[in-house]
């Protein structure tokens, strides 16, 4: 039953090529264009310093920077750059591709071993460009009498749920978040509370025994873990008295809430490992006993979809983890430690060499610039410092948090072996839950005693 | 059997649990012969929710003949391929039918050859146990216990190749003594390398074996009573475990064995816990009886005895069997006078402790079966032949 591949023949490469200019032409002109002229009819174009800007400024645009400038600072405050690129989804893939390679460099250096060493040279930092180019080339398999549309959109619920997930964690001061809801901590619950449905439905539309069995654990795992995961941030809801996750960073700019709630921060971090899938709770893909778990039948990029979405997962829930006990972005503003001048128009320096005065002109960073009508400056201590600069610290905070955070998550890897369902279930029904009352009452007497107020300490 | 064993915790099925009624509730599920959790064999298991109602081995996916194919070579060609069932216990599971040769032609072994065999055999033991456990680590989900092993294996590998030039399929024994004598300065080397050795697989006690997860998931899962033991006839580690102090190295001393000072391991519970540190505890045990040899090996003399080109024995039979990584490894070889063995058979322990498989797996989690399954220390190519 094997298929020969045929050999290779310049007339059929060619027919392949024409093939693909004449559909692709077919399109453009059929769908493409009428829906950019609709799109332009309809649309509302920006307005930039009193000049309307159509597809005829583009090209003036890009080589003018007093044009470029505005247009980019617009673009850095739009919607859809939130949504795209920065506290969104493009913030999160990036480092959720360096999760995957940290986490293979040091768990090889755990064991012994040296991990991905040769693709790109040094140190295999191309191994995962690698890995995605061979998904993308793979054929893509489904099973026999499988549900298609389910099994299909799966793996795409999967990474677009994350990506939700995502969405309503604020990584920096001002409002840098895509969703900034007043439920916000009730909509990350919502949010978690697909992932079992997604992943039930991808096992069971599979047509496989092991998905299945895969599926069913999984759908144990989360479902009896999501307790224990919501008891234990009750706590410092009940403290801050919000759901909102801004205002709970905003909350902890003291103390962070994991000085006053660990038993809290220990049940959240165990089920978050739980809810990852991730070794000691790798359950549902447990390799020596179901092959591949939940995943068995994905093949190509499918699969891959599956890991990009379960690697974003970790980060949103490694930068939860962040917002509610460590204080999100709060902590001193030590970048950039130059005045706010030098940040935003640059520096002249001038001095005298013997022969003549040397002038050195430094540009300036004017994205960054605070603008009084919309940006105020925020006071911390005694220094004011503009939303530019609290900005990038925040990031930075944010960042090397989360990163501490993930690594944690890395680390029982290489330590702990699986562990079995019946143990799983009664830790989570048992004692985390028992736990996270016990961190229920700590956060109610501290809030009785008077020693803290609702609202946090400020 | 099954009535026998009734005082088996494997014989009580969780509660509700009826095979014949509710037959619809059971999944069947072909765990191999492609499985990242089978080896080379299938295991037929039928699941009752995650309760393991029924579980049938199926070996034989690598059975190669070995058998017959003894009895159309002389006993000096025999030897490289008699090893290739277990090629990481190669002198191992050679050192009876080398022995039965010797009975059978009838010559006596140089006092050296007889040290030099133990010391190989032992750091075959090792080789042999540092694969098995990183296959037990990961099938338990415990990826560093996977390399770990794997890498320290190499310790022994590299004193097996100075030895004996492979590194892996070392035809090193022959009647009559060893291929060749060891290489200049080797003891140094050697007690160097097992020191080393030993101190790094006693960390592996950090890290795998006082594992609290580990613990847990493994103690009490597969309990094999020593009275079961003894009657599924179950042998080495796995009997060990079960509370029976038997090991072929001090029960029938081979070679220089009984001059040596050697320790059994001996641990009662009979889980998959106890199963699984048994060998690693084996380990410990090869280090010392490895040091003793090369205390007592003379220091020079000669590693072989002469054969003539075509030896061959009177009309006899002869059963001999050795200590091998997974048990007693017998074989018995039957002469009829001729060049060729007329009948050679291998009674290994692999396949002797997979008996055990289907009376552990009866009543345990789905989640157990990886655990218990390789914690009986069972190589399919062994148990096929």
């Amino acid at each position: 039953m094997s298929v020969i591949a045929p050999k290779f023949r310049l007339a059929y490469f060619l027919k392949g090529v024409i093939d693909v200019l004449f559909w692709a032409i077919i399109l453009v002109t059929l769908i493409g264009i009428p829906a950019i002229q609709i799109g332009l009819f309809y649309g509302n174009l920006p307005v930039i310093e009193g000049e309307l800007v159509t597809a005829f400024l583009l090209f003036t645009l890009m080589f003018h920077p007093e044009m470029a400038l505005p247009i980019i600072k617009s673009l850095l405050y739009s919607d859809l750059f939130r949504i795209a690129a920065f506290p969104g989804f493009g913030f999160a893939a990036l480092i959720a591709a360096s999760t995957i390679f940290v986490e293979r460099k040091m768990l090889a250096k755990l064991q012994l071993r040296v991990g991905p060493f040769y693709c790109g040279k040094v140190e295999g930092i191309l191994q995962l460009a690698g890995d995605g180019l061979k998904l993308i080339s793979k054929e893509i398999i489904i099973p026999a009498k499988a549900d298609k549309p389910i099994f299909w959109v799966a793996p795409v619920l999967f990474v677009a749920t994350a990506a939700a997930f995502v969405s309503l964690i604020p990584v920096a001061p001002g409002g840098w978040v895509v969703a900034d809801l007043d439920v916000g901590l009730l909509a990350v619950f919502a949010v978690i509370g697909f992932f079992p449905i997604i992943t039930i439905l991808s096992a069971w539309s599979a047509n496989s025994k092991y998905p299945f069995i895969g599926g069913i654990r999984a759908l144990h795992q989360m479902v009896s873990f999501e307790i224990p995961l919501i008891l234990s941030l009750l706590g410092v809801v009940i403290l801050t008295g919000t759901l909102n996750l801004s205002e709970i960073v905003e909350s902890q700019s003291s103390f962070p809430w994991i000085i006053f709630m660990p038993i809290g921060a220990i049940v959240f971090f165990t089920a978050m490992l739980a809810e990852l899938e991730r070794i000691p709770f790798d359950l549902p893909e447990a390799e020596s006993e179901i092959v591949a778990g939940w995943l068995t039948e994905f093949s190509g990029m499918m699969y891959g979809l599956v890991q990009l979405g379960s690697y974003v997962k970790l980060y949103a829930f490694a930068a939860l983890f962040v917002v509610i006990f460590l204080g999100g972005w709060t902590g001193p503003v030590f970048w950039p430690p130059l005045d706010e001048q030098i940040i935003t128009t640059g520096l002249e320096i001038t001095s005298y060499t013997g022969d003549a005065f040397l002038t050195i002109a430094t540009p300036g960073l004017p994205l960054f610039d605070a603008d009084p009508n919309e940006w105020i400056l925020q006071k911390q201590g005694e220094v004011m410092y503009t939303s530019g600069q609290l900005l990038i610290s925040g990031v930075i905070w944010f960042v090397l948090k989360t990163v501490a955070v993930i690594f944690f998550i890395l680390l029982p890897r290489g330590v702990f072996p699986r562990i079995r369902i019946d143990m799983l279930l009664h830790i989570g029904w048992y004692k985390l839950i028992g736990l996270s009352f016990v961190n229920i009452f700590i956060a109610l007497g501290l809030l009785y005693a008077g020693i803290l107020g609702p609202g946090g300490i400020f | 059997m099954p009535e026998q064993i009734s005082d088996n915790q494997a014989e009580q099925l969780p509660p509700g649990l009826q095979i014949d009624k509710v037959d619809d509730r059971i999944m069947t599920l072909n765990v191999g012969p492609q499985h990242p959790g089978s080896g080379h064999m299938r295991i037929i298991v039928r699941i009752d929710g995650d309760y393991i109602v029924d579980a049938d081995p199926d070996p034989g996916y690598v059975h190669r003949g070995e058998e017959k194919m003894a009895e159309s070579r002389n006993y000096i060609t025999n030897i490289p391929h008699l090893e290739r069932p277990v090629i990481h216990d190669s002198c191992n599971i050679l050192y009876p039918y080398v022995l039965g040769v010797e009975d059978i032609v009838g010559i006596e072994v140089p006092e050296r050859a007889k040290y030099v065999r133990v010391i190989a055999a032992e750091l075959n033991r090792c080789v042999y146990i540092q694969y098995w456990l990183a296959i037990y680590g990961i099938f338990l989900g415990h990826s560093t216990m996977f390399m770990w092993p794997a890498g320290d294996r190499e310790l022994m590998i590299d004193l097996l190749e100075k030895m004996t030039g492979a590194r892996v399929t070392h035809s090193y024994f022959i009647p009559g003594g060893v291929r060749n004598d060891l290489p200049a300065n080797f003891e140094d080397v050697c007690l160097r390398q097992v020191n080393y050795f030993e101190k790094r697989i006693k960390e592996y006690a950090d890290i795998f074996y006082d594992n609290p997860i580990l613990k847990a998931r493994t103690e009490d899962t597969g309990v094999l009573s020593s009275q079961d033991a003894i009657r599924l006839g179950t042998t080495g580690s796995v009997l060990r475990a079960s509370g029976i102090d038997y090991d072929v190295r001090i029960k029938e001393p081979y070679d220089v064995y009984d001059e040596l000072d050697v320790h059994t391991n001996v641990l009662k519970d009979g889980d998959s816990y106890a199963r699984s540190k048994v060998p690693w505890l084996d380990m410990l045990e090869s280090c010392n009886i490895i040091r003793q040899a090369l205390e007592k090996i003379p220091k020079s003399g000669s590693v072989r005895t002469k054969l003539r080109p075509n030896p061959k024995g009177g009309v006899t039979e002869v059963y001999r069997r050795v200590e091998s990584g997974r048990g007693s490894a017998g074989m018995y070889i039957i002469s009829n006078g001729k060049p060729e063995p007329y009948r050679v058979k291998i009674s290994p322990g692999s396949f002797r402790n997979l008996i055990a498989l289907p009376y552990l797996l009866k009543g345990e989690k789905l989640g157990n079966m990886p655990a218990v399954y390789w914690s009986l220390n069972y190589w399919p190519v062994e148990a096929d032949r």
